[in-house]
């Protein structure tokens, strides 16, 4: 009789266990309760999350046709198409900071690669506590130094993200990373393991102890032993990456390849169940022929090593050498370790005895999934109810403006993005900092793409459904104002213990948001990660919903930044969000509250707006586009200012705000019309000549228009009933902004 | 003019050279495998960015034993032209083709940004078409790219003329370079070597084209 605790540990319950007895009619042997335990982790079976994921229509249709594989590229044109996908290493981060975010890109640039793109950019959004407690400042500059580390030295640049800090986050960080490729449409690889006989070939690094079960560390949480995990965490070698990343390409250019999987969670087991289940054949492998890093490793250890950049191929039988020539070209390991089979099952030999024997399905698609209850947290509707009426004009809105671009979330990241190399492959036009998505010209055509990842998760703390379809407008926002449109998501769902029924209520709530807005603004949700079980003993994180959003630019020329551009040139806000302080950067920063309701959205007035934006763009109207979000159309006046060196006078004329009954009417405010935080709003420059144009851009939009006043000078001045409220003068605003993360993190 | 652009296990900054010259230079150009000491008829080497053999041990250190490095050092021995960039200077360093040595930067991280350098010798093959003291905008992207000399070589360097790019400040200075050394050339004037990267300002799109006053020079009165 197997020890129940045995399987246990390794994250199995008793009636999952009763069901892998009936199946095998036989008591499984280790190596199998191995395979089975972290095949149905909830990361890598979804087992408590799959039911909600149908909620996402493209998913549901691919799922139900059986073509999940090919629905994560996106059709660029001219044979040409787009893979993207975003994954968290929360876990791994949280106890080994900078191996953890390392193979963390390691791990989704090879989700790219193995499709036959060539990766062209990669996007990181992170989360942390704040910055004055030591441990946070370690975990963020050896993540930073993680991804700069492993995407530097691989050739694929950085070229945006996301930072917040927050107590919620403190002990458990969230390192989400995302990768893009480019792929001839008609050359796309497939991870099925078919022809019967077909060699499967092992390629890459050897296989060590690292990482073993790590895809079951990800599915509990975090808590006083996690510490004791660190031998769970994967080390990284991106020069082997590099390689694998050229030899790859080079290998499925031969055509001889058939299917090929990278090895990421959970190893040899995944990508032989995987691959097998995928084209409904077995596999048998013999773990002697693997090419191990250490001797005397159990079959169990080498099935269920997380040993980083590996893959499986299947070759065509009889060219298998000119395969496995390319990998060798390269430097790199390739063996054959079996073969494809008829039977269904994936047959495990250690020199040629069975050591496990399991059908491929049952590890794969059969994972048991579990309908979770839901509850909706109490506190959810306290927090809206929040009477905000405190909230007063403040003495000094210079000073509140300094206060809000010196908080950590706003600030400027030039700390950390010039550690990444954002220009390698030179097909990077807007750098961090300069626009409002990053834009890649995409070499060899005349198109451009955007990409940008967003998640507010004050606002999907305070409202899950209307925080979620606020990130997938805010994307769909950011990628117009560079002139792009929208056409896909990927996402990566970050939420905590979806065992407790107020988590999982937060956690549907939030996919139905994100569904439903996917589906309003035609950008399907392509790919994506589910991240459970970030709480430690002492807190939950906040819902953190990421969206990762790519758009088109049929011209790479028609492109916008989201600095002012000229002296003289009209500041216009355009669009008809009107700001509220219920969940805002300035009511978490001044007066200590995360609580009210986030911005209402209306759908209608977000499209109207970015189509505008998008017209405006391409037929060269708008010099300049920035959106306006933490922090109002201050921060935003301020950030375009400062990223341009031209300063800019406002005058602030205010009227009676038409908010939605539920939030109650507002008296005329400056500090909410500055700082008040909204949606379907940006703010455009254009030359003075085109004001009309302008003008009738907004009303054939129906989109409201104000004209806040002209670029030029050295300071920010707004006017508000004959007082200058705002006047700072840029060297003062840039000092506060760059060396906010700097002196949080070294004192100066 | 007929380029070889050498690929290492590790570059990644070959195929942004040899696309800036064959798309923007027009040029003929292939890639050099390291492991065939072939430069394929080459007239101009260019030894790229890039993380050779993972940069362990030392940046260059190994890739300087490459076979094709010993076909650049016949090359450079018969007066050809050879350009390294940021990695690729790093291992012309260590291959002894220039003098001095490329340390971990002053901040002790990764630096990529647009920097301004001060063109200092326009009487070389790589510079003939800047003017004097003309600045140029070029990005660098470098963790190891701090110049290190002794006073003596120093002293030759500049007596001889052949440091031909300084950073234009001391706070354009990204990594703490002796003198603000960002790219230097042999006694022969005909080895080469910056760690910012002209081959990432060919165009206006991505930030600068000011790369081309270095790549034009090459091509000044031959094509």
């Amino acid at each position: 009789m197997i020890d129940p605790k045995v399987y246990r540990d390794m994250g199995l319950i008793d009636s999952e266990f009763q069901v892998i007895l009936d199946t095998l009619g036989r008591e499984p042997t280790i190596t199998e309760i191995g395979m089975y335990a972290v095949m149905w982790s909830e990361h890598c079976g979804y087992k408590y999350s799959r039911p909600v994921l149908r909620l996402f229509k493209k998913y549901r249709e691919a799922a139900d046709a059986g073509e999940v594989e090919n629905a994560g590229v996106v059709d660029l044109g001219d044979g040409i198409g787009a893979v993207m996908k975003m994954e968290s290493h929360n876990h791994p981060s949280a106890v080994e900071p900078f191996q953890g975010a390392a193979t963390g890109v390691g791990g989704i640039l090879r989700d790219i690669f193995t499709m036959g793109a060539r990766p062209i950019a990669s996007l990181n959004s992170l989360r942390f506590g704040t910055l004055d407690d030591a441990h946070t400042r370690y975990l963020f500059e050896r993540v930073v130094e993680g991804i700069a580390h492993y995407g530097n030295c691989v050739g694929v640049p950085t070229v945006g993200g996301e930072i917040y800090f927050h107590p919620s986050y403190q002990g458990n960080p969230l390192v989400n990373a995302m990768a893009v490729g480019i792929v001839d449409t008609d050359k796309v690889a497939s991870a099925a393991a078919k022809g019967i006989g077909n060699p499967v070939i092992y390629v890459g690094s050897s296989t060590g102890r690292d990482g073993i079960h790590g895809a079951t560390f990800a599915s509990v949480e975090l808590g006083p032993d996690s510490e004791s995990k660190r031998p769970n965490v994967q080390m990284g070698d991106p020069f082997q990456e590099k390689l694998l990343i050229e030899a790859t390409l080079e290998a499925l250019a031969t055509g001889y390849v058939v299917g090929i999987q990278d090895m990421g969670a959970a190893g040899l087991t995944c990508s032989t169940c995987e691959t097998a289940a995928k084209a409904g054949n077995g596999m048998t492998i013999d773990v002697r022929k693997v090419p191990a890093r250490e001797p005397g490793m159990s079959p169990y250890e080498i099935m269920l090593s997380e040993s980083q950049e590996r893959m499986l191929a299947i070759a065509e039988k009889g060219k298998e050498s000119a395969i496995i020539d390319v990998f060798h070209k390269w430097g790199l390991s390739a063996e054959v370790v079996g073969e494809v089979t008829d039977t269904g099952r994936v047959v495990v030999l250690d020199n040629g005895v069975v050591v496990a024997d399991v059908p491929a399905r049952h590890l794969t698609d059969e994972c048991p999934t579990y309908f979770l209850d839901a509850a909706e947290p109490a506190s959810i509707k306290q927090n809206q109810s929040h009477d905000l009426s405190f909230v007063t004009e403040p003495s000094d809105y210079n000073a509140a403006l300094l206060t809000l671009l010196g908080q950590p979330s706003i600030a400027s990241k030039r700390y950390v993005y010039q550690q990444y190399d954002h220009m390698v492959q030179t097909q990077t036009t807007a750098f961090p900092g300069a626009a409002d998505a990053a834009v890649l010209k995409l070499r060899g055509t005349h198109k451009a793409i955007a990409l940008t990842t967003d998640c507010n998760p004050r606002y999907c703390y305070l409202d899950p459904f209307l925080g979620a379809q606020i990130a997938v407008a805010e994307a769909a926002r950011n990628l117009s104002c560079v002139g792009a449109t929208p056409l896909a998501v990927t996402d990566c769902l970050n939420f905590p213990n979806p065992e407790k029924p107020d988590n999982f209520w937060v956690f549907r709530r939030s996919v139905e948001g994100l569904a439903d807005a996917c589906e309003a603004f035609n950008t399907p949700v392509i790919s994506g990660n589910v991240s459970f079980y970030n709480e430690t003993p002492d807190h939950a994180i906040y819902p953190t919903p990421t969206i990762g959003m790519i758009g088109l630019i049929e011209d790479a020329t028609k492109t916008v930044g989201s600095g002012f551009v000229n002296e003289g040139d009209d500041i216009f806000l355009i669009g008809n969000g009107e700001p509220v302080w219920g969940a805002s950067e300035y009511l978490h920063a001044i007066h200590g509250h995360d609580a009210g309701a986030p911005p209402p959205l209306s759908i209608e007035d977000e499209k109207a707006l970015q189509k505008a934006l998008r017209k405006g763009i391409a037929s060269g109207l708008i010099k300049s586009a920035h959106d306006s979000a933490e922090g109002g159309i201050a921060v935003a006046l301020a950030e375009s200012a400062m990223s341009s060196g031209l300063g800019a006078s406002l005058t602030l004329t205010l009227e009676p705000l038409v908010t939605p009954p539920s939030l109650g009417v507002f008296e005329p405010s400056a500090a909410l019309a500055l700082f008040g935080e909204r949606t379907a709003t940006a703010l455009i420059t254009s030359s003075p000549a085109n004001r009309a144009a302008i003008g009738a851009l907004a009303t054939g939009a129906g989109l409201n228009l104000v004209r806040l006043g002209s670029v030029g000078g050295d300071a920010l001045k707004v006017r508000c009933a004959g007082d200058d409220i705002i006047d700072a003068p840029l060297a003062v605003l840039t000092d506060v902004y760059e060396s906010a993360i700097p002196k949080a993190l070294h004192g100066k | 003019m007929k380029f070889g652009v050498a690929r290492f296990p590790g570059s990644n900054c070959d195929q942004d050279a040899y696309y800036a010259i064959k798309d923007v230079l027009g040029q003929p150009v292939e890639y050099l495998w390291h492991q065939e000491a072939d430069l394929k008829g080459a007239d101009v080497v260019v030894i790229p960015g890039g993380f050779s053999f993972g940069d362990y041990l030392r940046c260059g250190a190994i890739a300087r034993f490459a076979p094709v490095m010993e076909a650049v050092q016949e090359h450079a021995a018969k007066g050809g032209i050879v350009i390294g960039i940021c990695n690729g200077f790093q291992i012309l360093c260590e291959s002894r083709l220039l003098p001095g040595a490329l340390i971990r930067n002053d901040g002790q991280k990764f630096v990529c940004k647009h920097v301004s350098l001060r063109v200092e010798n326009t009487n070389t093959v790589f510079t003939r078409n800047a003017k004097p003291d003309q600045i140029l905008s070029i990005p660098v992207a470098h963790g190891e790219g701090k110049y290190v000399c002794d006073d003596q070589l120093h002293d030759q360097l500049q007596a001889n003329g052949q440091i031909l790019f300084r950073y234009a400040s001391d706070d354009e200075n990204p990594n703490g370079s002796i003198d603000n050394i960002a790219g230097i050339m042999n006694t022969g004037g005909n080895v080469f070597g910056m760690m910012p990267h002209p081959e990432r300002a060919c165009d206006k799109a991505l930030g600068s084209a000011d790369g081309l006053v270095l790549l034009g020079s090459l091509l000044n009165g031959r094509s």
